[in-house]
């Protein structure tokens, strides 16, 4: 079993959402964020996704525009990504790893090549933003032989008609984009999101997880009520680049605490 | 139709994933998705259609001013002394541009399709001030996204597009050029998806964009074409224009890429030269790679990382190409050369001086290479150039470099 099946698998048996937690690789540098990766999965982070920095992030708000480039300024490359991972994965051989970014610096490196190195450094799945499914024989495919998920985002535009193309060849889990827009500026309202996740569930086995705009324990707990999975990226990436780099990984540590601690005590606090 | 299925024709492309051999494609996020299919439905629909022809083809006379003339340069070929030189003037315009020819079609577009707010991103200005323009003209809200960098350089275009009505966004991200204006508009268009209309300005970006655009400004070279027959009493032998996306360039070569006696070459922005990065050369030093939607040659280091490139002239500022050009290119339809800085800056001097003609710094790159090899072409051949933009605008630009040259040759 894949470790993201086996990560949601005990989840069900604990009867409670995931937290999926989002930081740029070599974000604010290559030692800092090793340790940032490790304060994630101690804090509470139930699958951690990497971004690859890219010079181009026409997806993403303001907050991992800055990452990408601090990544980049600090020698961050799609090599020290996977460096990260199997660094890594020398202490950690259960907390699922998507890496998350743009095709570009993948085509470039060669689908085949990398698709090696991602699996033989413990990647898990890949999420890239600008591959629809009119797009699945570049990378999608290829990383399904090769024994890795490929995670698909479904968004509010994404409408009955299209959603089959979009789940088709989705493993590993589904992410839901709550709201049409990028990454860290708005929010969904908790029973948008509801219905969303009705529709979906209703198409789908996989487990869904729900993300952009989710900023606070309270947020990432009402979403924990609905979701399979709860997305935090911005704000993670936020606090990094408030800190100082020898503080960041405890700051992150205490913050990803507090969201792991709002997304356990969600269902509980419905029961009550 | 698939280009499989004509192989002898260089004309049938996109096939219906929108790719030109590997290049184009639909490399987009998903929320954009259904929109770009709704998009190729409506176009497809449209220029199907005869009543949208004909409003196009009204505003095209009436309101652009074309047919735009074909102007044989009598002195600029007596100078140079060889091949006859014979300009397309589209920078005579309405807007002082081909930028226009696009914009009337794209916003069309968007007024059948029932968008209600129009975005675009802009280097130059050329293309913001056509967006800007057409807006006006239509009644729609228009946003602008325009790098930093070039709001500053492009000073006389940011007060035209605020004259007519429009929002101009600043983008300090990057190094504040248009691929940044381009990521910023991308960011924009996913926040609003519901209302607004996204008209790109070059023959880039997701299918069905870039055989849009080409389709819009083809009205260049169907027009040059049958105008050559008249005027000159045969094609030309040889075909040139400036790319930097590529869609003046593709407007005039796509109804002469059947023409085997046609020999055909774009210009790239080759900025202070190829062994650096300052340049914009997309295609003589560039690799495949992924970008705002397409497949195409970039400039990109080894970890696929983009670079910014460097030109003098705005316009060419972009470290793209449309992929229809990537594909003219491998398969050797089409030569690309790439043409410095300051031997663009001559050729502006140069037709300002022989013509009477202030030419934009991009087709002044274009007019630099004829410039070059007219010499050593027989005085029977005849060669074919857009004149895609008028100069007005790189006054400023022009005489601060060659303050600069005069400086540093003392």
């Amino acid at each position: 079993m894949s470790r993201l099946a086996a990560r949601f698998q005990e989840l069900r048996h604990e009867g409670r959402a995931g937290l999926v937690t989002y930081v740029t690789a070599a974000d604010p540098d290559i030692p800092t964020s090793a340790k940032v990766l490790t304060a994630l999965a101690e804090g509470g982070a139930d699958i951690i996704e990497v971004g690859m920095p890219f010079t181009d992030p026409m997806a993403d708000g303001p907050a991992i525009q800055a990452a990408s480039r601090r990544a980049l300024e600090a020698g961050g490359s799609l090599q020290a990504t996977l460096d990260l991972v199997a660094g890594f994965r020398k202490s950690d051989d259960k907390t699922p790893i998507v890496l998350m970014g743009y095709y570009n610096p993948i085509y470039r490196r060669g689908v085949r090549e990398f698709l090696i190195a991602a699996r033989d450094a413990g990647v898990d799945g890949l999420i890239v933003v600008d591959l629809p499914p009119e797009e699945d024989d570049e990378l999608c495919l290829p990383a399904r032989s090769a024994g890795l998920d490929f995670i698909r985002l479904a968004t509010p535009t994404t409408d009955d008609a299209r959603l089959p193309a979009v789940l088709q060849n989705t493993s590993g889990f589904l992410y839901y984009v709550a709201i049409a827009g990028i990454t860290g500026t708005a929010s969904a309202a908790q029973s948008d999101v509801a219905a969303a996740m009705a529709r979906l569930k209703g198409a789908t086995a996989l487990p869904v997880a729900v993300g952009f705009g989710i900023k606070t324990p309270d947020q990432a707990a009402a979403i924990a009520r609905v979701a399979d999975g709860v997305v935090v990226g911005s704000a993670i990436v936020d606090i990094i680049a408030r800190s100082e780099p020898g503080d960041a990984p405890a700051a992150v540590a205490e913050f990803v605490g507090s969201l792991a601690c709002g997304v356990k005590r969600a269902r509980d606090s419905e029961a009550a | 139709m698939t280009i499989q299925e004509r192989p002898n024709s260089y004309r049938n492309g996109p096939d219906e994933r929108g790719r030109f051999g590997i290049f184009g494609g639909r490399f987009v996020a998903e929320t954009l998705m259904p929109l770009i299919l709704s998009l190729e439905e409506a176009y497809d629909a449209a220029r199907n259609d005869p009543a949208f022809a004909a409003e196009l083809a009204g505003l095209g006379k009436d309101y652009i001013g074309r047919p735009s003339p074909l102007y044989f340069a009598e002195r600029l070929t007596a100078e140079l002394g060889g091949a006859q030189i014979w300009f397309k003037r589209d920078e005579l315009n309405h807007t002082g541009s081909h930028k226009i020819n696009n914009c009337i079609g794209q916003i069309l577009l968007a007024k059948r399709m029932g968008k209600t707010r129009i975005i675009a991103e802009t280097g130059a200005g050329q293309h913001g001030v056509a967006t800007a323009t057409v807006c006006a003209r239509f009644g729609l809200p228009c946003v602008v996204y325009m790098g930093a960098k070039d709001v500053e350089r492009q000073a006389p275009n940011v007060f035209r597009m605020k004259l007519l009505g429009a929002e101009v966004v600043p983008v300090t991200a990057g190094a504040g050029t248009l691929k940044d204006a381009m990521n910023e508009a991308l960011r924009d268009w996913v926040a609003s998806v519901d209302n607004t209309y996204y008209l790109i300005g070059t023959a880039a970006g997701p299918h069905p964009y870039p055989r849009m655009v080409r389709d819009f400004q083809s009205v260049i070279g169907t027009e040059a074409r049958a105008q050559m027959l008249e005027q000159a009493g045969k094609l030309p032998d040889l075909v040139a224009a400036c790319v930097g996306g590529g869609s003046n360039a593709i407007g005039l070569f796509h109804p002469f890429l059947d023409d085997p006696s046609v020999d055909i070459v774009g210009i790239e922005a080759g900025g202070k030269g190829l062994e650096g990065d300052e340049h914009c050369a997309s295609l003589t030093a560039g690799q495949p790679g992924v970008l705002h939607g397409n497949r195409t040659y970039l400039l990109q280091d080894s970890d696929g990382q983009i670079l910014e490139g460097h030109s003098i002239s705005a316009g060419l500022d972009y470290p793209g190409i449309g992929p229809e050009h990537a594909w003219l290119k491998e398969t050797g339809r089409v030569r690309y050369v790439p043409v410095g800085d300051a031997d663009a800056l001559d050729g502006f001097q140069l037709l300002a001086r022989t013509e009477g003609i202030l030419p934009a710094l991009e087709p002044a790159h274009a007019l630099a290479h004829i410039a070059k090899i007219a010499p050593s072409m027989s005085p029977d051949s005849t060669i074919l150039m857009n004149l895609c933009g008028r100069g007005d605008k790189d006054v400023h630009t022009v005489a601060a470099a060659l303050e600069a040259r005069a400086s540093a040759a003392h």
